[in-house]
């Protein structure tokens, strides 16, 4: 432990007149399967503001904690991507408003993490609940403007609708702990597939407390499952999961990236490499990118039966 | 092909040869490769033969590709990048609807020219691949000026320089899937055709010329596997599509890791054709038989898993049997032939250890009485029964004329033995209820399902597939994705 716990200074702002008061600390814990376990391997790491104030032990994840992650998004893809695009819709916007009601709370966090005045920190805290919603409006329009009726010249109805490519690993931005966490998520689940995030290495806070957002917004156990740790550490054995199908490396650099991507080619998992994901401009719409990024597209065929010149053949 | 059966008809009714005439093609002695608008020599002078696989006439002798070529062709298809991208795209659309045209006119120089290198019967070039390859440049000719309406954003831009390996199976048709999307788009290409199959391309080039494509625009690269290799490393190529197998999917997966190449895959499948027990019986034959015999089953997508409801199981094999007794096995040039020779003999000899281990393994052999020519490479249709999940015939692709047949009791014991695969290509349903048509067709997790038909393809339809099948889609509005800066 560095420097003297920073939460034990917030009871100097309270009136004189009130007995000093010691504040609750939380321990921080994964969220994995609909529940809050610590890591498997009972290790944590310190987590510090930008000034180096000890913030929490985060739990330090470990192999066995992201294969345990897998098995619980595996199990929970069935149920997500199979509910409704509306029902999905409802969940997600239910999300967003479990994050408003803790908004207070995520700006302290982010402000914390990123070093950032409170008014900035609300901005972006802001943003990033806005982009929740923008992504719930997506759930049940997006086969609608990416699939479609296709005019084969043949008597067949022929169909193309998106679907889910499955589990997804996301490694989350490095530097925006909040805003850049809900813009890789949010459009992965949106699809219905289900993810394994792993929170920003050096403020993983945000990410473990929005596992309590989602454990209280209706969003069924598994969908979403949070690791925090070493990236790279964690990165390695689910980019080599054989019951992965994509991962995002948004908070991969360079070198980890080759070597996430060379480890993904084995059983061809969709990647979409590090790019930026907050924007310059926090309310522009980010695009469908990251939704169609983990979509495949089916295409069904059958025989409508025709009528030729030759008469009816149905 | 003969059997008793049809040796009795045959005295009643007997086929006269039908073939096609060669002389509608004139293919020279020797090609070299096509580079900025020219044939050349490969830098190191190196050759190769492509022979007929059904006769084992040497055709032609054909320049090889080596890496210095693939630098000559991208350095040519960069040079031709600038003025190719900023062509108006009504103008880039003017090119290759010029291109389908010429195709379509020389079309049935082409068929048999086709039919002639890959072995594939007459009446499938004639009938299914050159139709298709014509109207994939017809699609996409109209896309070229309609870009901003792709939903892709406003003025999405193209990528550069495509590098194109595509298979022997359909030469010229996955030339057709990989050129004219990218030419639409306004990048160039460079394409390495199959080793055993070069020759439609280099007519292909021969079209790009009567049909004034400026330079550099399309280069071909008759080759082996590794000037594909040379072609996805080469640092100045900004974009990789392959057609192929997975394990060369893969291999290509890790060669592009940690650089911003964009890339598309289209690996094997082992379909799922899942026949239940109200199914059309006799269409459903007809179904899996073009599902796994078409192209002598050197398809991706074939339906080389068939599944079939226990209750009815007897009853189809018996009408597959005697439906394969009828087909005719030859001369792919005869009108008449149904399946033709197997492309090379490295092929052939995959197909049979895989038949052979398929035996045993304690699957059960059959194939209808059948001669096979003497010369040429052949395989004569084949049918496995007794066949498990575990068998290796159950679970790699074969890419050849055989079909494993397993059964299942219940709907979801279909969908889950169709699933359980590490591929996820294509799929078969038949039935005549329409409920279970849609709610199979939903739980199949593979890029393509035919029901109550299969193998069909079409220009405006998304094509490509899930898990290790690989990735992105050629067809349709979606095959832009793959060429576009989105």
């Amino acid at each position: 432990m560095s420097e003297k716990p920073k939460n034990t200074e917030k009871p100097k702002n309270t009136e004189k007149a009130e007995r000093q008061r010691l504040s609750v600390f939380k321990t921080y814990k994964l969220y994995v399967g609909g529940k809050f376990p610590r890591s498997e391997s009972g290790r944590v790491y310190e987590v510090t503001d930008t000034e180096g104030n000890w913030l929490a032990n985060a739990p330090l994840s470990s192999r066995k904690d992201a294969r345990d992650a897998v098995v619980a998004a595996r199990k929970a893809f069935g149920g997500w991507s199979g509910a409704t695009a509306y029902n999905r819709g409802q969940v997600l916007y239910r999300v967003a408003e479990m994050l408003e009601g803790r908004r207070d709370q995520f700006v302290r966090e982010v402000a914390d993490a990123e070093g950032l005045s409170k008014s900035k920190a609300a901005m972006v805290v802001d943003a990033a609940i806005d982009r929740w919603v923008w992504y719930a409006g997506w759930t049940d329009k997006i086969a609608q403007v990416v699939g479609g009726g296709n005019p084969v010249a043949g008597p067949y109805f022929n169909l193309s609708t998106p679907e889910p490519t499955g589990v997804v690993v996301v490694l989350a931005p490095q530097e925006s702990s909040f805003l850049g966490l809900v813009s890789v998520i949010a459009p992965v689940i949106a699809t219905g597939n289900t993810v394994i995030v792993i929170a920003s290495e050096k403020s993983p806070l945000p990410a473990l407390s929005l596992g309590e957002v989602l454990a209280t917004s209706d969003v069924p156990g598994g969908v979403v499952n949070v690791l925090s740790g070493k990236t790279a550490e964690i990165a390695a054995p689910l980019a080599a999961h054989q019951d992965v199908n994509a991962i995002d490396l948004a908070g991969a650099d360079d070198v980890l990236a080759k070597e996430l991507e060379v480890a993904a080619a084995d059983n061809l998992k969709r990647v979409v490499r590090p790019q930026a994901v907050d924007y310059p401009d926090y309310f522009a719409n980010p695009g469908i990118e990251r939704l169609t990024a983990f979509l495949e597209t089916k295409t069904v065929w059958h025989p409508t039966g025709a009528l030729g010149a030759s008469g009816s053949s149905y | 092909m003969t059997t008793e059966n049809t040796e009795k008809r045959s005295s009643a009714f007997a086929y006269a040869p039908a073939p096609e005439s060669r002389s509608v093609v004139d293919i020279a002695p020797s090609y070299g490769l096509f580079i900025d608008g020219e044939f050349v020599e490969a830098a190191d002078g190196r050759v190769f033969k492509t022979v007929s696989p059904s006769t084992e006439e040497v055709l032609s002798e054909i320049a090889q590709a080596g890496e210095a070529d693939v630098d000559r062709a991208v350095k040519a298809a960069r040079k031709a990048f600038g003025k190719w991208s900023a062509l108006p795209g009504s103008e880039r659309a003017k090119y290759l609807f010029r291109i389908a045209r010429i195709i379509q006119e020389r079309s049935r120089e082409l068929a048999v020219l086709e039919t002639l290198d890959n072995g594939k019967p007459i009446k499938e070039t004639r009938d299914a691949d050159l139709p298709l390859v014509a109207a994939h440049f017809f699609y996409y000719a109209g896309w070229a000026d309609k870009l901003d309406h792709a939903g892709f954003g406003a003025n999405p831009r193209p990528l550069g320089v495509a590098g194109q390996v595509i298979p022997w199976n359909f030469p010229l048709l996955m030339l057709a899937w990989k050129i004219a999307p990218a030419l639409a788009t306004g990048n160039t290409v460079v394409l390495k055709p199959a080793e055993t199959t070069p020759l439609s391309a280099l007519f292909f080039a021969d079209i790009c010329r009567q049909a004034g494509l400026p330079k550099g625009v399309v280069n071909i690269l008759p080759g082996y596997g590794s000037a594909g290799a040379a072609l996805v490393e080469h640092p100045d190529v900004n974009k990789v599509a392959f057609t192929g197998s997975t394990a060369v999917g893969k291999a290509i997966a890790r060669q592009v890791a940690g650089t911003r190449k964009k890339v598309t895959l289209e690996l094997g499948g082992k379909g799922a054709n899942i026949v239940f027990d109200d199914a059309p019986i006799d269409q459903a034959v007809e179904g899996i038989v073009s599902g796994i015999f078409f192209n002598q089953g050197q398809v991706c997508c074939a339906g080389s898993r068939l599944l079939v409801q226990e209750s009815i199981q007897d009853e189809l094999l018996d009408s597959l049997k005697r439906r394969l007794s009828t087909l005719r096995l030859g001369d792919p040039l005869d009108k008449n032939t149904d399946i033709g020779a197997i492309n090379s003999a490295e092929q052939l000899s995959r197909i049979t250890s895989l038949v052979e281990q398929g035996e045993a393994e304690g699957a059960e052999r059959w194939s209808p009485a059948c001669e096979l020519p003497s010369a040429g490479y052949w395989f004569a249709p084949t049918l496995f029964t007794n066949v498990t999940q575990a068998h290796t015939i159950a679970r790699d692709e074969i890419f050849g004329p055989v079909l494993s047949v397993l059964s299942f009791r219940t709907p979801d014991e279909a969908v889950a033995k169709a699933n359980n695969s590490q591929y996820g290509l294509s799929a078969g349903i038949w039935t005549e209820k329409g409920s279970r048509i849609l709610a199979v067709a939903n739980k199949l997790r593979a890029g393509v399902i035919w029901s109550n038909t299969f193998n069909k393809f079409d220009p405006t339809s998304p094509f490509g597939g899930y898990k290790e099948s690989g990735f992105g889609r050629e067809g349709g509005r979606h095959g832009l994705e793959a060429y576009l800066d989105v």
